[in-house]
Protein backbone atom coordinates (compact mmCIF):
# COMPACT_ATOMS: atom_id res chain seq x y z
CA UNK A 1 0.00 0.00 0.00
CA UNK A 2 1.17 3.54 -0.80
CA UNK A 3 2.80 5.49 2.02
CA UNK A 4 2.72 9.26 2.21
CA UNK A 5 5.01 11.32 4.45
CA UNK A 6 2.88 13.79 6.38
CA UNK A 7 4.06 16.49 8.77
CA UNK A 8 1.77 16.62 11.79
CA UNK A 9 2.09 19.88 13.71
CA UNK A 10 0.60 19.21 17.11
CA UNK A 11 -0.05 21.79 19.80
CA UNK A 12 1.61 20.53 22.97
CA UNK A 13 1.05 21.75 26.51
CA UNK A 14 2.36 20.31 29.75
CA UNK A 15 0.74 22.16 32.68
CA UNK A 16 3.61 21.14 34.95
CA UNK A 17 6.41 22.66 32.87
CA UNK A 18 5.05 24.91 30.09
CA UNK A 19 4.05 28.55 30.41
CA UNK A 20 2.07 28.28 27.18
CA UNK A 21 1.40 25.73 24.44
CA UNK A 22 3.74 25.35 21.47
CA UNK A 23 3.72 23.32 18.27
CA UNK A 24 5.79 20.19 17.82
CA UNK A 25 6.13 18.63 14.37
CA UNK A 26 6.26 14.89 13.68
CA UNK A 27 6.88 13.27 10.31
CA UNK A 28 4.55 10.29 9.96
CA UNK A 29 4.47 7.68 7.15
CA UNK A 30 0.71 7.51 6.53
CA UNK A 31 -1.13 4.71 4.76
CA UNK A 32 -3.70 5.70 2.16
CA UNK A 33 -6.66 4.52 4.24
CA UNK A 34 -5.56 6.23 7.45
CA UNK A 35 -7.58 8.77 9.31
CA UNK A 36 -5.86 11.50 11.35
CA UNK A 37 -6.38 9.46 14.51
CA UNK A 38 -4.29 6.64 13.00
CA UNK A 39 -1.45 9.11 12.41
CA UNK A 40 -1.72 10.41 15.99
CA UNK A 41 -1.75 6.84 17.30
CA UNK A 42 1.39 6.19 15.25
CA UNK A 43 3.11 9.09 17.01
CA UNK A 44 2.03 7.73 20.41
CA UNK A 45 3.14 4.17 19.59
CA UNK A 46 6.34 4.84 17.64
CA UNK A 47 7.61 8.40 18.13
CA UNK A 48 6.54 10.06 21.37
CA UNK A 49 4.79 8.33 24.25
CA UNK A 50 4.24 11.58 26.12
CA UNK A 51 1.54 12.81 23.73
CA UNK A 52 -1.89 13.03 25.41
CA UNK A 53 -5.21 12.90 23.55
CA UNK A 54 -8.64 11.34 23.89
CA UNK A 55 -10.06 8.60 21.72
CA UNK A 56 -12.01 5.41 22.08
CA UNK A 57 -14.23 3.89 19.38
CA UNK A 58 -12.42 4.89 16.14
CA UNK A 59 -15.81 4.89 14.37
CA UNK A 60 -17.40 8.32 15.00
CA UNK A 61 -19.69 7.06 17.74
CA UNK A 62 -18.05 7.88 21.08
CA UNK A 63 -17.37 11.53 20.26
CA UNK A 64 -14.15 11.72 22.25
CA UNK A 65 -11.52 12.37 19.54
CA UNK A 66 -12.62 15.84 18.45
CA UNK A 67 -9.74 18.22 17.62
CA UNK A 68 -9.08 21.22 15.40
CA UNK A 69 -7.63 19.95 12.11
CA UNK A 70 -6.19 22.81 10.07
CA UNK A 71 -8.50 25.13 11.99
CA UNK A 72 -11.67 23.11 11.51
CA UNK A 73 -13.30 21.17 14.37
CA UNK A 74 -13.46 17.52 13.31
CA UNK A 75 -13.47 14.01 14.73
CA UNK A 76 -9.94 12.77 14.09
CA UNK A 77 -11.34 9.28 13.43
CA UNK A 78 -13.50 10.62 10.60
CA UNK A 79 -10.94 12.87 8.89
CA UNK A 80 -9.09 10.94 6.20
CA UNK A 81 -5.45 11.89 5.70
CA UNK A 82 -5.88 11.46 1.91
CA UNK A 83 -8.30 14.43 1.94
CA UNK A 84 -5.77 16.68 3.69
CA UNK A 85 -2.55 18.42 2.58
CA UNK A 86 0.96 17.16 3.37
CA UNK A 87 1.12 19.35 6.46
CA UNK A 88 -1.65 18.94 9.03
CA UNK A 89 -2.00 21.22 12.04
CA UNK A 90 -3.76 19.61 15.00
CA UNK A 91 -4.90 21.62 18.01
CA UNK A 92 -7.21 20.97 20.95
CA UNK A 93 -10.85 21.93 20.35
CA UNK A 94 -11.18 25.71 20.28
CA UNK A 95 -13.12 27.58 22.99
CA UNK A 96 -12.18 25.09 25.72
CA UNK A 97 -9.32 25.34 28.25
CA UNK A 98 -6.44 22.99 27.47
CA UNK A 99 -5.91 20.30 30.09
CA UNK A 100 -2.82 18.80 28.45
CA UNK A 101 -1.74 18.54 24.80
CA UNK A 102 -4.92 17.74 22.82
CA UNK A 103 -7.07 17.10 25.89
CA UNK A 104 -9.50 19.87 26.81
CA UNK A 105 -11.42 20.60 30.02
CA UNK A 106 -15.08 19.76 29.39
CA UNK A 107 -16.52 20.64 32.81
CA UNK A 108 -18.32 23.73 31.49
CA UNK A 109 -20.08 21.72 28.78
CA UNK A 110 -21.02 18.93 31.20
CA UNK A 111 -22.56 21.46 33.59
CA UNK A 112 -24.57 23.05 30.80
CA UNK A 113 -25.75 19.69 29.56
CA UNK A 114 -27.05 18.89 33.03
CA UNK A 115 -28.70 22.29 33.38
CA UNK A 116 -31.28 21.67 30.63
CA UNK A 117 -32.94 18.68 32.37
CA UNK A 118 -31.69 16.36 29.60
CA UNK A 119 -34.01 13.46 30.29
CA UNK A 120 -37.63 12.49 29.90
CA UNK A 121 -39.99 14.08 32.43
CA UNK A 122 -42.97 11.77 32.13
CA UNK A 123 -46.54 12.89 32.82
CA UNK A 124 -47.22 9.78 34.87
CA UNK A 125 -44.48 7.74 36.47
CA UNK A 126 -45.15 4.17 35.38
CA UNK A 127 -43.76 1.01 36.84
CA UNK A 128 -42.15 -1.55 34.55
CA UNK A 129 -45.25 -3.71 34.98
CA UNK A 130 -47.41 -0.91 33.59
CA UNK A 131 -45.63 -1.22 30.25
CA UNK A 132 -44.13 1.27 27.80
CA UNK A 133 -44.90 4.90 27.10
CA UNK A 134 -46.37 4.55 23.61
CA UNK A 135 -45.42 6.79 20.73
CA UNK A 136 -46.38 6.80 17.05
CA UNK A 137 -43.74 6.85 14.27
CA UNK A 138 -44.89 10.39 13.37
CA UNK A 139 -44.34 11.56 16.96
CA UNK A 140 -40.90 9.92 17.00
CA UNK A 141 -39.93 11.54 13.72
CA UNK A 142 -40.43 15.04 15.16
CA UNK A 143 -37.38 14.74 17.43
CA UNK A 144 -35.39 11.76 16.10
CA UNK A 145 -32.58 13.78 14.45
CA UNK A 146 -31.85 15.51 17.78
CA UNK A 147 -31.30 12.18 19.53
CA UNK A 148 -28.21 11.52 17.42
CA UNK A 149 -25.86 13.87 19.30
CA UNK A 150 -22.70 12.15 20.59
CA UNK A 151 -21.55 15.08 22.79
CA UNK A 152 -18.35 15.52 20.79
CA UNK A 153 -18.58 19.33 21.35
CA UNK A 154 -17.37 20.16 17.82
CA UNK A 155 -20.33 22.56 17.72
CA UNK A 156 -18.99 24.48 20.74
CA UNK A 157 -15.57 24.72 19.09
CA UNK A 158 -17.19 26.14 15.93
CA UNK A 159 -19.52 28.58 17.68
CA UNK A 160 -18.25 32.20 17.74
CA UNK A 161 -21.01 33.07 20.19
CA UNK A 162 -19.67 30.56 22.73
CA UNK A 163 -16.16 31.92 22.10
CA UNK A 164 -17.32 35.40 23.10
CA UNK A 165 -19.63 34.53 25.96
CA UNK A 166 -18.82 31.53 28.09
CA UNK A 167 -22.25 31.81 29.72
CA UNK A 168 -23.95 30.75 26.47
CA UNK A 169 -25.59 27.37 27.09
CA UNK A 170 -24.47 26.36 23.62
CA UNK A 171 -25.62 24.30 20.65
CA UNK A 172 -25.54 20.67 21.83
CA UNK A 173 -27.22 21.29 25.20
CA UNK A 174 -29.95 23.45 23.64
CA UNK A 175 -30.52 20.89 20.87
CA UNK A 176 -30.91 18.17 23.49
CA UNK A 177 -33.38 20.30 25.45
CA UNK A 178 -35.35 20.78 22.22
CA UNK A 179 -35.26 17.03 21.63
CA UNK A 180 -37.08 16.40 24.92
CA UNK A 181 -39.42 19.37 24.46
CA UNK A 182 -40.56 17.84 21.15
CA UNK A 183 -41.08 14.40 22.70
CA UNK A 184 -44.79 13.57 23.01
CA UNK A 185 -44.11 11.67 26.27
CA UNK A 186 -42.40 14.61 27.94
CA UNK A 187 -43.92 17.32 30.15
CA UNK A 188 -40.65 18.98 31.25
CA UNK A 189 -40.73 22.02 28.96
CA UNK A 190 -41.63 24.47 31.75
CA UNK A 191 -38.77 23.11 33.91
CA UNK A 192 -36.30 23.63 31.03
CA UNK A 193 -37.58 27.09 30.09
CA UNK A 194 -35.62 28.89 32.83
CA UNK A 195 -32.36 27.84 31.15
CA UNK A 196 -33.42 27.38 27.52
CA UNK A 197 -35.39 30.63 27.13
CA UNK A 198 -32.96 32.72 29.18
CA UNK A 199 -30.58 35.36 27.81
CA UNK A 200 -27.75 32.82 28.04
CA UNK A 201 -29.91 30.24 26.26
CA UNK A 202 -31.51 30.41 22.83
CA UNK A 203 -31.51 34.22 22.71
CA UNK A 204 -27.71 34.32 22.83
CA UNK A 205 -27.62 32.50 19.49
CA UNK A 206 -27.39 34.78 16.44
CA UNK A 207 -27.76 31.90 13.97
CA UNK A 208 -24.25 31.72 12.56
CA UNK A 209 -25.06 28.09 11.78
CA UNK A 210 -21.46 26.86 12.15
CA UNK A 211 -22.58 24.27 14.73
CA UNK A 212 -24.72 22.47 12.18
CA UNK A 213 -22.04 22.63 9.49
CA UNK A 214 -19.42 20.87 11.62
CA UNK A 215 -21.75 18.33 13.30
CA UNK A 216 -20.52 14.84 12.37
CA UNK A 217 -23.99 13.34 12.86
CA UNK A 218 -26.06 16.05 11.14
CA UNK A 219 -27.95 16.85 14.32
CA UNK A 220 -28.51 20.47 13.18
CA UNK A 221 -28.42 22.30 16.53
CA UNK A 222 -28.92 25.65 14.74
CA UNK A 223 -32.32 24.47 13.52
CA UNK A 224 -33.26 23.26 17.02
CA UNK A 225 -32.37 26.64 18.53
CA UNK A 226 -34.37 28.63 15.94
CA UNK A 227 -37.39 26.38 16.48
CA UNK A 228 -37.01 26.82 20.23
CA UNK A 229 -36.98 30.62 19.73
CA UNK A 230 -40.31 30.43 17.91
CA UNK A 231 -41.76 28.15 20.64
CA UNK A 232 -40.54 30.48 23.41
CA UNK A 233 -42.01 33.50 21.62
CA UNK A 234 -45.35 31.70 21.28
CA UNK A 235 -45.18 30.80 24.98
CA UNK A 236 -44.59 34.46 25.85
CA UNK A 237 -47.53 35.81 23.87
CA UNK A 238 -49.92 32.99 24.77
CA UNK A 239 -48.93 33.42 28.44
CA UNK A 240 -49.71 37.12 28.08
CA UNK A 241 -53.14 36.35 26.63
CA UNK A 242 -53.84 33.59 29.15
CA UNK A 243 -51.99 34.33 32.42
CA UNK A 244 -50.93 31.22 34.30
CA UNK A 245 -50.71 29.10 31.13
CA UNK A 246 -48.02 26.41 31.34
CA UNK A 247 -45.71 26.17 28.30
CA UNK B 1 -8.51 18.46 36.20
CA UNK B 2 -5.10 19.91 35.54
CA UNK B 3 -3.88 22.33 38.22
CA UNK B 4 -3.12 24.85 35.46
CA UNK B 5 -5.43 24.55 32.44
CA UNK B 6 -4.39 26.89 29.63
CA UNK B 7 -7.01 29.31 28.34
CA UNK B 8 -6.42 30.53 24.80
CA UNK B 9 -7.24 34.14 23.97
CA UNK B 10 -9.97 34.64 21.37
CA UNK B 11 -10.16 37.62 19.04
CA UNK B 12 -13.07 39.97 19.66
CA UNK B 13 -12.62 41.91 16.42
CA UNK B 14 -11.07 39.80 13.67
CA UNK B 15 -12.71 36.46 14.53
CA UNK B 16 -15.11 36.63 11.57
CA UNK B 17 -12.21 36.52 9.11
CA UNK B 18 -11.04 33.15 10.42
CA UNK B 19 -13.55 31.05 8.44
CA UNK B 20 -15.47 31.65 5.17
CA UNK B 21 -18.67 30.62 6.98
CA UNK B 22 -18.17 33.45 9.49
CA UNK B 23 -17.66 35.93 6.62
CA UNK B 24 -20.91 34.75 5.00
CA UNK B 25 -22.67 35.20 8.34
CA UNK B 26 -21.33 38.75 8.74
CA UNK B 27 -22.36 39.60 5.16
CA UNK B 28 -25.88 38.41 5.97
CA UNK B 29 -25.96 40.44 9.18
CA UNK B 30 -24.50 43.62 7.66
CA UNK B 31 -27.11 43.49 4.90
CA UNK B 32 -29.62 44.92 7.38
CA UNK B 33 -27.57 48.13 7.59
CA UNK B 34 -28.12 48.78 3.87
CA UNK B 35 -31.81 47.87 4.14
CA UNK B 36 -32.10 50.25 7.11
CA UNK B 37 -30.37 53.02 5.14
CA UNK B 38 -32.69 52.47 2.17
CA UNK B 39 -35.69 52.63 4.49
CA UNK B 40 -34.39 55.98 5.80
CA UNK B 41 -34.19 57.26 2.18
CA UNK B 42 -37.81 56.22 1.62
CA UNK B 43 -38.90 58.01 4.82
CA UNK B 44 -37.05 61.16 3.73
CA UNK B 45 -38.83 60.88 0.37
CA UNK B 46 -42.22 60.76 2.10
CA UNK B 47 -41.35 63.80 4.21
CA UNK B 48 -40.25 65.72 1.10
CA UNK B 49 -43.48 64.71 -0.65
CA UNK B 50 -45.46 66.12 2.26
CA UNK B 51 -43.58 69.43 1.86
CA UNK B 52 -44.90 69.98 -1.64
CA UNK B 53 -44.13 69.57 -5.33
CA UNK B 54 -40.86 71.57 -5.37
CA UNK B 55 -39.36 69.59 -2.48
CA UNK B 56 -40.37 66.33 -4.15
CA UNK B 57 -38.71 67.33 -7.45
CA UNK B 58 -35.52 68.18 -5.54
CA UNK B 59 -35.64 64.76 -3.87
CA UNK B 60 -36.13 62.96 -7.21
CA UNK B 61 -33.23 64.90 -8.73
CA UNK B 62 -31.02 63.96 -5.77
CA UNK B 63 -31.86 60.29 -6.38
CA UNK B 64 -30.41 60.57 -9.90
CA UNK B 65 -26.91 61.54 -8.83
CA UNK B 66 -24.17 58.91 -9.44
CA UNK B 67 -23.60 58.50 -5.68
CA UNK B 68 -27.31 57.84 -5.12
CA UNK B 69 -27.52 55.35 -8.00
CA UNK B 70 -24.42 53.54 -6.67
CA UNK B 71 -25.92 53.39 -3.17
CA UNK B 72 -29.22 52.01 -4.48
CA UNK B 73 -27.45 49.37 -6.58
CA UNK B 74 -25.45 48.33 -3.51
CA UNK B 75 -28.54 48.33 -1.29
CA UNK B 76 -30.42 46.23 -3.86
CA UNK B 77 -27.58 43.70 -3.93
CA UNK B 78 -27.56 43.38 -0.15
CA UNK B 79 -31.38 43.24 -0.03
CA UNK B 80 -31.37 40.32 -2.47
CA UNK B 81 -28.60 38.58 -0.47
CA UNK B 82 -30.52 39.23 2.77
CA UNK B 83 -33.73 37.81 1.30
CA UNK B 84 -32.13 34.75 -0.28
CA UNK B 85 -30.07 33.83 2.80
CA UNK B 86 -33.05 34.14 5.15
CA UNK B 87 -35.40 32.27 2.81
CA UNK B 88 -32.81 29.51 2.56
CA UNK B 89 -32.83 28.92 6.33
CA UNK B 90 -36.62 28.89 6.75
CA UNK B 91 -36.85 25.07 6.61
CA UNK B 92 -34.61 24.98 9.70
CA UNK B 93 -36.71 27.41 11.73
CA UNK B 94 -40.08 26.26 10.41
CA UNK B 95 -39.91 22.59 9.46
CA UNK B 96 -43.18 20.99 8.40
CA UNK B 97 -44.19 17.40 8.95
CA UNK B 98 -47.36 15.92 7.45
CA UNK B 99 -47.98 12.64 9.25
CA UNK B 100 -44.74 10.75 8.93
CA UNK B 101 -43.59 12.72 5.88
CA UNK B 102 -41.19 15.64 6.22
CA UNK B 103 -42.05 18.42 3.76
CA UNK B 104 -38.88 18.94 1.66
CA UNK B 105 -36.96 22.11 2.48
CA UNK B 106 -37.14 23.19 -1.17
CA UNK B 107 -40.95 23.35 -0.96
CA UNK B 108 -40.83 25.66 2.09
CA UNK B 109 -38.21 27.89 0.45
CA UNK B 110 -40.16 27.89 -2.82
CA UNK B 111 -43.35 28.92 -0.98
CA UNK B 112 -41.51 31.94 0.41
CA UNK B 113 -40.32 32.97 -3.06
CA UNK B 114 -43.87 32.49 -4.38
CA UNK B 115 -45.20 34.68 -1.56
CA UNK B 116 -42.58 37.30 -2.35
CA UNK B 117 -43.57 37.29 -6.05
CA UNK B 118 -47.28 37.59 -5.19
CA UNK B 119 -46.77 40.52 -2.79
CA UNK B 120 -44.55 42.25 -5.37
CA UNK B 121 -47.17 41.72 -8.10
CA UNK B 122 -49.90 43.06 -5.80
CA UNK B 123 -47.85 46.17 -5.01
CA UNK B 124 -47.13 46.78 -8.69
CA UNK B 125 -50.87 46.40 -9.40
CA UNK B 126 -51.78 48.86 -6.63
CA UNK B 127 -49.36 51.53 -7.87
CA UNK B 128 -50.71 51.04 -11.38
CA UNK B 129 -47.51 49.83 -13.03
Amino acid sequence: MNERQIDLEILRYDPETDEQPSFQTYRVPCQEDWVVLDAVNYIKDELDRTLSYRWSCHMAVCGSCGVMINGEPMLSCKAFVRDLPDSIRIEPLANFPIERDLVVVMDDFMGKLQSVTPYLVARDEKSIDDGEHHQTPAQLKKFKPYTLCINCTLCYAACPQYAHDENFVGPAALALAHRYNLDSRDVGRAARADVVASNAGIWECSFVGACSEVCPHEVDPAAAIQQAKIAATMDYFLGWLRPGREP
Amino acid sequence: MSPRPYIRASSTTGWWLAQPRYVRYMAREVSCVFIGAYTAVVVVGLLRLAEGAAAWVDFVNALQTPASVAFHALALGFALYHTATWFNVTPKAMPMQLGEVQVPGGVIIGAHYAGWAMVSALLLFLVGA
